[in-house]
């Protein structure tokens, strides 16, 4: 891939990453509050609420958070690029990992107990999701021919989409999403409800435009990891680019299903069982294609 | 160059008189700074030395090689005497059995067995040239900071123990000859001799304090190291029996020439079995948890730049005749399992020095499988582990002692805002924790490359677990450091108080922490000029191990970890904002330190790390971990035994 390409592709995930991302969390709100018998924002709101929180006065317990946060989105960003620009997969992931790093001490700067608490649950959710995210990389490099880490060449070389040969992957990929995405059953170091015990929880201190950072590299890490459900499908033929739009939408979905339909967890069961789910699902699926390729 | 290597091995050996019979607390401090500053010059010249010839293999032998030889076997059986008095005064005479038989066999043999043909018994290749520059260098940073925190020790901390600087600095010269010499010997049986007396001066390091503990541990250290010494005593008879030579690299020939021939396959993994011992693997990682018992030095000593290094530096030597067979798979299997075993263990613990020691034998656990693996990759993330782990391992724990010295604690839950109240000290624990584990940092390249390479292994299900072992205990690794540096970085109400570090010990610290970052810089450079031709060197392939484009992200990663965090800091430097008190539920009592409890008054909130006790605890994991490896070891053991006879 020439230069330009990447430039236009690093241009492109910056500019719509956001836009595709927020959308898709209004409508997400849309959706959940007709499950729950409401009616719901408009769609627009998750931009609304962007922009007031940036509008908002800087209050602040300690100003050192500040710059973490910043850094935190730049990393977060930075690792985008690398994965839309078609690099390493496998030095996404650990970018990605590197930026959830910012966010914990950004968040344990304050000596705030909620906060204290919820990073702490953040850390176990990294450990729960870590190994996963490592495996996809492994599968598609096992799956593809030749072997290769890059994105790029991923796509360019896979005659099939990759799923056929990773769905054990594919199944624990989703189901780490749920944690990555903070849906209900795995909110647990950022509770979006004020009655449960953590109150915000790693988000707990921070407020107007660090929140408003926060929910913006959020929004950039879930357009990575929408983009490595697409990789699962995307092959040589351009068209399977709509195949893999469609599983796009269906994941999200179904993560707006478990979302409502689901009661919390606590983390020692989250993290049993993604790491159960890991080793079944993934571990088989890597045997198995091991002897394949092997 | 026969001379200088020479000169290397003897100067330390016989520099150590001084220290011992110098009493002068001053005058003894001048003569430790010399002589570590001839041992860091004579290192760094020899080493340039002969890079500057064109790095060359160089195989010979010392002069008067025969004398030495003579001395090794002295040596041998002192030592075996030595053991056997110290076993007998502290009634744990078992222990003496082990090194009798693996100092009696080879010694009989030696005088009487079959006279072998004369070979090089000495190698200088780019590996040596690694390792000495580490002991050389590292060692003697130790070395220096040892005398300012012995002096501490004993004069601020622990009053009631005896002083005995003179013998443990002493000591400290006596293990720079062990590792230099044995990095250099081609010869098993001068290999066996230094690999004796560096288990020996470890456990007279560990046993420093003589308190009851202490005692133990340095048994249990001594009983482990000396069953390894067995397993080398055991390659050494084979050698006089089966093959007429106890060459090293005479065995890692005849078992390339006849892969899946079990006779030639068994000192390899006699020589595997000894360096696990040395590195700490799993079941034998008991001894290193025990070391820390004894003062910092001698910890960031055994730790970083000698010690567990020989055991692994062994790995790397023999890594060729271990690849798709089944002594490499032993090693890799055991490695990985340490790697993540360890990591989790790490999790469970507070102890700062704990925490650190099992983060070494994690990180030993995966150079151990990347040499069991024994592809050019995995030898490339082995070396580069080796090299960044010496650095940022001997500066942790220095920098873990100072601290203890200064606060009186070495609980990571004691750290709390250590950056705001002792700043210098924060930043050299941030820069070594950093260059543990951080994204593009030694840490993460070399698992780049190992996961790489474990995915191609042949086995099948060695390849399936091993890359398992890695992604998993890569995620727990991330915990433990996380949690740690979220401490030195959270807020304290404690005022800034007086540093007790000596001048010394920063000096040693600063200049790790520069080597440090000289050597992230420059890994691209170290990459294609020292780590290519040692791959060359031992595969005799020149492939990129990591492309072009690769080496650029990772250098990408490396600034954005330095640049955009400072870029923001400055940015933000002068943001205008609202003070406000952090929410705690109740009522904050207006400092964020503390809360108005039920009575009325203002109390201290504690706010401590998770340690998961229950999930990942000692208790829980240690024995399971020490049942599986060690049937994963006696199974390969019994295979390739078995399959020998």
């Amino acid at each position: 891939m020439d230069l330009s390409t990447r430039l236009i592709l690093a241009g492109c995930y910056i500019l719509l990453a956001p836009i595709v991302i927020g959308l898709l969390d209004g409508f997400d709100r849309k959706i959940s509050a007709r499950m729950q018998g409401r009616r719901g924002p408009s769609v627009l709101q998750p931009f609304y609420d962007l922009k007031k929180l940036f509008e908002k006065e800087f209050l602040s317990a300690n100003k050192m958070q500040l710059f973490m946060i910043r850094s935190y989105l730049c990393f977060i960003i930075l690792s985008g690029i690398l994965f839309y620009t078609g690099c390493d997969l496998l030095l996404v992931v650990f970018a990605l990992s590197t930026s959830a790093m910012f966010l914990i001490l950004a968040s344990t700067t304050t000596h705030s107990p909620f906060s204290s608490q919820g990073t702490h649950r953040e850390l176990v959710q990294i450990m729960a999701c870590e190994p996963m995210e490592l495996l996809v990389a492994v599968g598609f490099y096992l799956a593809t021919i030749p072997k290769t880490f890059s994105v790029a060449n991923i796509v360019r070389n896979s005659n099939y989409s990759n799923i056929v040969f990773l769905p054990g992957f594919f199944i624990g990929f989703v189901f780490i999403l749920t944690i990555k995405f903070r849906k209900s059953p795995f909110d647990i170091s950022t509770s979006h409800h004020a009655h449960q015990e953590v109150v915000k929880g790693i988000t707990a201190e921070m407020v107007g435009k660090e929140y408003g950072m926060v929910t913006l590299a959020e929004w950039y890490e879930n357009a990575i990891l929408y983009g490595m459900v697409a990789l699962f499908f995307i092959n040589k033929n351009p068209l399977s680019i709509i195949g893999a739009i469609v599983v796009i939408l269906a994941v999200w979905f179904l993560e707006i299903l478990i979302d409502n339909t689901s009661a919390r967890v606590k983390w020692q069961l989250m993290l049993k069982l993604a790491w159960g789910v890991t080793i079944v699902a993934a571990g088989m699926n890597l045997f198995l294609l091991e002897i394949i390729r092997g | 160059m026969e001379k200088l290597v020479t000169a290397l091995i003897c100067f330390p050996f016989l520099w150590a008189i001084l220290p011992a019979v110098i009493h002068n607390s001053k005058c003894r401090a001048f003569f430790v700074y010399l002589g570590c500053a001839i041992v860091m010059a004579l290192s760094v010249f020899t080493a340039i030395l002969w890079y500057a010839a064109g790095g060359k293999t160089f195989d010979f032998r010392l002069p008067y090689q025969e004398a030495f030889g003579h001395l090794f076997m002295v040596g041998d059986v002192l030592l075996m005497f030595f053991i056997t008095y110290l076993a007998y005064k502290y009634k744990k005479l078992i222990i003496s059995v082990l090194t009798i038989v693996s100092t009696v066999i080879p010694t009989v043999l030696e005088l009487f067995g079959p006279k072998l043909a004369d070979s090089f018994t000495m190698r200088f290749d780019w590996l040596t040239f690694i390792m000495i520059l580490i002991i050389g260098v590292i060692g003697s940073l130790i070395g220096i900071y040892a005398v300012g925190y012995m002096h501490g020790y004993h004069i601020h901390h622990h009053k009631e123990l005896t002083d005995r600087r003179s013998f443990f600095l002493s000591m400290i010269f006596v293990f720079f000859g062990a590792m230099f010499g044995l990095v250099f010997s081609a010869n098993l049986c001068g290999l066996y001799f230094f690999w004796e007396i560096t288990s020996v001066t470890s456990f007279l390091l560990i046993g420093y304090t003589r308190t009851e503990e202490a005692i133990n541990n340095s048994f249990k250290a001594l009983w482990m190291n000396l069953l390894g010494g067995c397993g080398l005593a055991t390659a050494i008879s084979l050698g006089y029996l089966w093959f007429g030579t106890v060459n090293l690299y005479d065995f890692l020939r005849f078992e390339k020439l006849n892969p899946g021939d079990m006779r030639c396959l068994l000192p390899i993994a006699m020589l595997a079995f000894a360096a696990l011992t040395k590195s700490a693997q799993f079941p034998f990682s008991g001894w290193l948890l025990g070391a820390m018992v004894a003062p910092t030095p001698s910890s960031a000593l055994l730790h970083s730049a000698t010690m567990v290094k020989a055991g692994v530096y062994l790995l790397i030597r023999i890594t060729t005749a271990m690849a798709d067979n089944y002594v490499g798979n032993m090693v890799a299997l055991i490695g990985g399992f340490t790697f993540l075993t360890a990591s989790c263990l790490a999790i469970s613990v507070s102890d700062g020095k704990k925490v650190l020691a099992y983060s070494t034998i994690s990180n030993l656990g995966l150079i151990v499988a990347c040499t069991g693996c024994g592809y050019e990759e995995t030898i490339w993330a082995a070396v580069f582990l080796v090299i960044f782990h010496a650095v940022s391992k001997s500066m942790l724990f220095q920098c873990v002692g100072a601290i203890e010295n200064t606060t009186g604690s070495r609980d990571v839950e004691d750290m709390q805002g250590l950056m705001s109240i002792f700043p210098k000290l924060a930043l050299i624990l941030m820069i070594g924790i950093a260059g543990m584990f951080l994204a593009p940092f030694g840490m993460l390249i070399s698992k780049w490359a190992a996961l790489k390479a474990f995915i191609d292994t042949k086995s099948v299900y060695v390849s399936t677990l091993m890359v398992l072992f890695i992604c998993f205990g890569s995620a727990t690794t991330m915990f433990y450091w996380t949690k740690w540096m979220s401490k030195i970085l959270g807020a304290s109400k404690r005022e800034k108080s007086r540093d007790l570090t000596k001048k010394n010990e920063y000096i040693s610290m600063f200049f790790h922490a520069f080597l440090m970052v000289a050597l992230i810089l420059g890994f691209p450079w170290l990459s294609e000029h020292v780590l290519k031709p040692l791959s060359r060197n031992m595969f005799g392939a020149v492939e990129q191990v990591i492309s072009k484009e690769n080496i650029f992200i990772m250098i990408v990663l490396l600034v954005g970890v330095f640049v955009i965090p400072l870029i923001n800091y400055f940015m933000t430097k002068h943001t205008k904002y609202t003070p406000v008190i952090t929410y705690m539920g109740g009522a904050n009592a207006g400092d964020n330190m503390s809360f108005i409890s039920s009575t009325g008054d203002a109390k201290e909130m504690h706010v401590a790390n998770f340690y998961m006790e229950e999930v990942m605890g000692e208790k829980k994991l240690f024995t399971p971990a020490i049942i599986i490896s060690s049937f994963v070891i006696i199974v390969y053991l019994i295979i390739v035994i078995g399959g020998a006879f």
